[in-house]
């Protein structure tokens, strides 16, 4: 897989970020984290809510600083990172625009960048056949179920082909059924394109079935607790998730994060 | 209505029936006028008939199209929607533009947004005299201007609010394409605000009539719906008083459908899924 690379994709050295600093709601969201992440990698960050992954995701994508600490995007600040458009992001809900059509939606951060009409159709009409969505390029976002916008809001993430794709619980807000079949559908386009894709969730089946490598993460102040390697081969499948190795490695996680919540919480945080 | 057969012959008798129980209260309502009128003898300058309005609207019509003669309702309505729709894009247009100005800068519109909050409980009808004092009472100006200054003040309103209550996800979006501040304004803060924006056009449209009509009550030229009104009111010739409100009514009415259709133009995204929602 694209993992053997041997480049730095994100390398992240004692990071802290502290909300409202020296006041009374001072915050220590992440505490001394350190990770390197190659590139081509799909990293899961897990954890239950306030163990702060959406919070590293943001700071890798610029949308907030660290407090201190050492952080590079392919060799650069985030900040020159996101400048460079290095960053496709996917978050929970879709975020289309609901003014634009399906392309218009797709073709929104080429219009940014400046790419030449032609162009952005094409890209778009691309982007949409990969995710399965090639006919419905003229529809409006209100006219596609919850996992299609979703899909086009992937798909608007990747048409300008970032190296990084930051991805804040993309299925979290989909039935199970759906978000299986996301998940598949995901790997398919990761093999496809090689991207560093960082996929924040509080699934653990999901977790495990995507990524190669498992961040997992714990709440007050949020850290790393584990990361955990999954070795379980690609391609994955509907029938990884009866293979006995599957199997061990969600129990495994599980019992991470139980450990890492202390035991009260653990149940109600680790469905899958 | 059914999926099968040629689509132009039910959905005409789909929309009959749509809209027959509301023509249906209509007619209910004006016939039940008349019975009432002639039942319990009311005079006609407390109430006139509507058949006697009517025919003093047909009058008028009349007047108005033969060729040598002059109506007076139907030029005062021509004066009167003038002066409304003047002031409807003066004070609109003036609402949209100072939004976007000051929108521009968080900390101008956070500083301008209370006063425009205080001014728009403000009576500013009661300005009227002063405007007819600053433009000439038979100006049109002095009109346009008080419903230019009704209209300025929710309109600016609404489109900051519709300008800065952006999606925060939408915003981060655009921060990650590293989209220049243009971009955000046209490709999303404008679209955003379109609704809010034709929201309060809608109620506008009829806000600006109402202020040229009772501007009008306080003086204006004859040839005007308001002062046609209280001369006709106060020579006791109610049916013709009656006419003149009607024709505001209907001039109130068609301003707010064109509007409405406008909006279906230029945001058919919205309408269509405030009817799905």
């Amino acid at each position: 897989m694209a993992a053997d690379s041997k480049d730095i994709a994100i390398s992240a050295q004692g990071i802290n970020k502290v909300f409202n600093p020296g006041t009374d709601e001072e915050v220590i969201a992440l505490q001394d984290i350190n990770l390197e992440i190659e590139a081509g990698e799909f990293i899961s960050l897990i954890g239950p809510s306030g163990c702060g992954k959406s919070t590293l995701m943001r700071l890798i994508g610029d949308l907030l600083q660290p407090s201190s600490g050492d952080l590079l995007v392919n060799g650069k600040s985030p900040r020159q990172s996101r400048l460079d458009r290095d960053y496709g992001m996917v978050f929970q809900a879709a975020t289309l625009y609901e003014w634009r059509s399906v392309t218009k939606n797709v073709q929104l951060p080429l219009e940014v960048m400046g790419y030449a009409s032609d162009e952005r159709q094409q890209r778009a009409q691309a982007m949409l056949d990969m995710v399965e969505l090639g006919a419905f390029a003229n529809h409006f976002p209100w006219q596609l179920s919850g996992g299609m916008q979703q899909r086009v809001s992937i798909a608007r993430a990747l048409a300008f082909d970032p190296s990084v794709l930051l991805m804040d619980e993309p299925f979290g807000a989909l039935d199970e059924f759906t978000r299986e079949r996301m998940n598949l559908e995901l790997l398919k386009i990761w093999d496809q394109t090689g991207k560093t894709i960082i996929f924040v969730t509080h699934s653990i089946s999901e977790a495990v079935f995507l990524s190669n490598r498992i961040v997992v993460m714990s709440p007050r102040p949020g850290r790393i607790t584990e990361i955990v390697d999954n070795t379980l081969p690609y391609p994955r499948d509907f029938s990884t998730r009866s293979d006995p190795a599957y199997i061990q490695l969600v129990a495994r996680v599980r019992d991470l994060l139980r450990d890492a919540i202390g035991s009260d919480a653990a149940s109600s945080e680790g469905e899958d | 209505m059914t999926l099968t057969g040629a689509s132009k012959a039910p959905s005409l008798r789909g929309r009959l029936g749509y809209y027959f129980p509301t023509i249906a209260i209509a007619v209910g309502v004006i016939l039940a006028w008349e019975i009432l009128v002639v039942m319990f003898d009311i005079q006609q300058f407390l109430l006139p008939k509507p058949s006697a309005i009517f025919g003093e609207f047909m009058v008028q019509v009349n007047l108005w199209l033969a060729p040598n003669e002059r109506s007076i309702l139907f030029e005062s309505s021509g004066a009167t929607f003038w002066e409304a729709f003047g002031g409807f894009i003066i004070g609109c247009g003036g609402g949209v533009l100072v939004a976007l100005i000051t929108s521009r800068w968080t900390i101008v519109s956070e500083a301008t947004m209370p006063f425009a909050i205080a001014a728009n409980s403000v009576p500013i009808i009661a300005f009227a005299p002063i405007m007819n004092n600053w433009f000439g009472i038979t100006n049109p100006a002095s009109k346009m201007a008080i419903v230019a200054i009704i209209v300025f003040f929710p309109t600016m309103i609404n489109t900051v609010r519709g300008l800065t209550l952006v999606d925060v996800s939408q915003l981060e979006l655009m921060r990650s394409y590293a989209a220049a501040p243009r971009d955000i304004l046209l490709k999303l803060r404008i679209p955003n605000a379109l609704p809010y924006m034709f929201s309060v056009f809608r109620v506008a449209s009829a806000l600006s009539l109402i202020g040229a009509v009772v501007a009008e009550f306080f003086g204006g030229p004859r040839a005007t719906l308001g002062v046609y009104i209280t001369q006709e009111a106060s020579a006791f010739d109610f049916a013709k008083a009656w006419t003149a409100i009607m024709m505001a009514s209907i001039i109130g009415i068609s301003f707010y459908l064109v509007v409405l259709y406008l909006e279906r133009r230029l945001m058919p995204w919205h309408v269509s899924i405030r009817e799905a929602g």
